[in-house]
């Protein structure tokens, strides 16, 4: 499949985030930060509202979303900005959008897309870039 | 954090990795799978290689963790976000090799930049980055992440 500027991808990612969600990936990835998973640590060390899930659980929603439209094992960089935390309750939805297509040199495109994730108000939870050997 | 540490890329652990960012591809579990065997074996989702936090010996963000010795002080800063104030502002990949189920990679950290701004939403800002890379069992680099974590003066308003 041949990808060319302009070309978009979304998905929905994860809807209705429950503190399930959040306490399985602070498992799988070992981070166990107490304002992930205790609400009393939230509000009383921090004073937030709640527990939010972890930025990189929204990256990786994401990046589920980028690898699913440009393939898997073929990313050769990912990065993002964290612009809002993303709180129980919330429903996140990856764009994607083809910004960039050069010659890899081997019979493949170098696929540049720009990416946002948004929360179900329309605000963006993680903003970022991908490159991707398609 | 420690200089270096081994980090073995386990089955089990990719499985799960994959299934909390409700990703059940078989590429990440299944070595039977057409689309597995294409790409030469398991691989692992594109942010999977933050679960090394699990093998660092002085990983900040796991309290509860038996250790041998006192536990590791609370800096913070590290790109993982810390406790408290702490959060994540960015985070970087470049991928150079693939990781496949079986490889042990050995993990190491440097310090980067440090910088102060001021925030819109959370008063004085403290940036910092880390910089960590991913070397597989045959030394060949595989990834290089770049974390910058930021530390707030009061809560993030929302």
């Amino acid at each position: 499949m041949a990808f060319k500027v302009g070309d978009k991808h979304e998905a929905v990612v994860i809807e209705n985030v429950v503190r399930t969600h959040i306490v399985k990936y602070a498992g799988a990835s070992g981070d166990f930060n107490p304002l992930h998973h205790d609400d009393t640590a939230a509000k009383g060390l921090a004073g937030y509202p709640s527990v939010f899930a972890h930025g990189m659980l929204s990256m990786g929603l994401t990046g589920r979303m980028v690898t699913d439209w440009l393939g898997k094992g073929n990313l050769k960089k990912y990065g993002v900005r964290f612009t809002k935390q993303v709180w129980p309750g919330d429903t996140l939805t990856a764009k994607g959008e083809v910004t960039n297509v050069a010659d890899a040199g081997n019979g493949k495109q170098l696929v540049t897309v720009k990416l946002v994730t948004v929360n179900q108000a329309g605000e963006s939870v993680v903003e970022g870039e991908a490159v991707a050997e398609v | 954090m420690a200089d270096s540490f081994e980090f073995p890329v386990d089955r089990t652990q990719v499985m799960l990795f994959a299934r909390s960012l409700l990703d059940i591809n078989p590429v990440y579990w299944d070595p039977n799978a057409p689309e597995t065997k294409a790409l030469g074996g398991i691989i692992v989702p594109p942010t999977f290689v933050q679960s090394s936090a699990h093998w660092q010996p002085d990983y900040p963000l796991d309290l509860t963790r038996p250790r041998q010795g006192p536990p590791p002080p609370h800096r913070g800063d590290n790109g993982g976000g810390g406790l408290g104030r702490g959060l994540h502002a960015e985070q970087h990949y470049e991928y150079h090799h693939p990781i496949h189920v079986g490889d042990t990679l050995t993990v190491t950290s440097r310090p980067g930049e440090r910088w102060e701004k001021e925030g819109r939403r959370g008063g004085k800002l403290l940036f910092s980055e880390s910089i960590t890379e991913y070397r597989n069992q045959d030394g060949v680099l595989c990834v290089t992440a770049r974390s910058i974590g930021v530390q707030t003066e009061r809560a993030v308003d929302q």
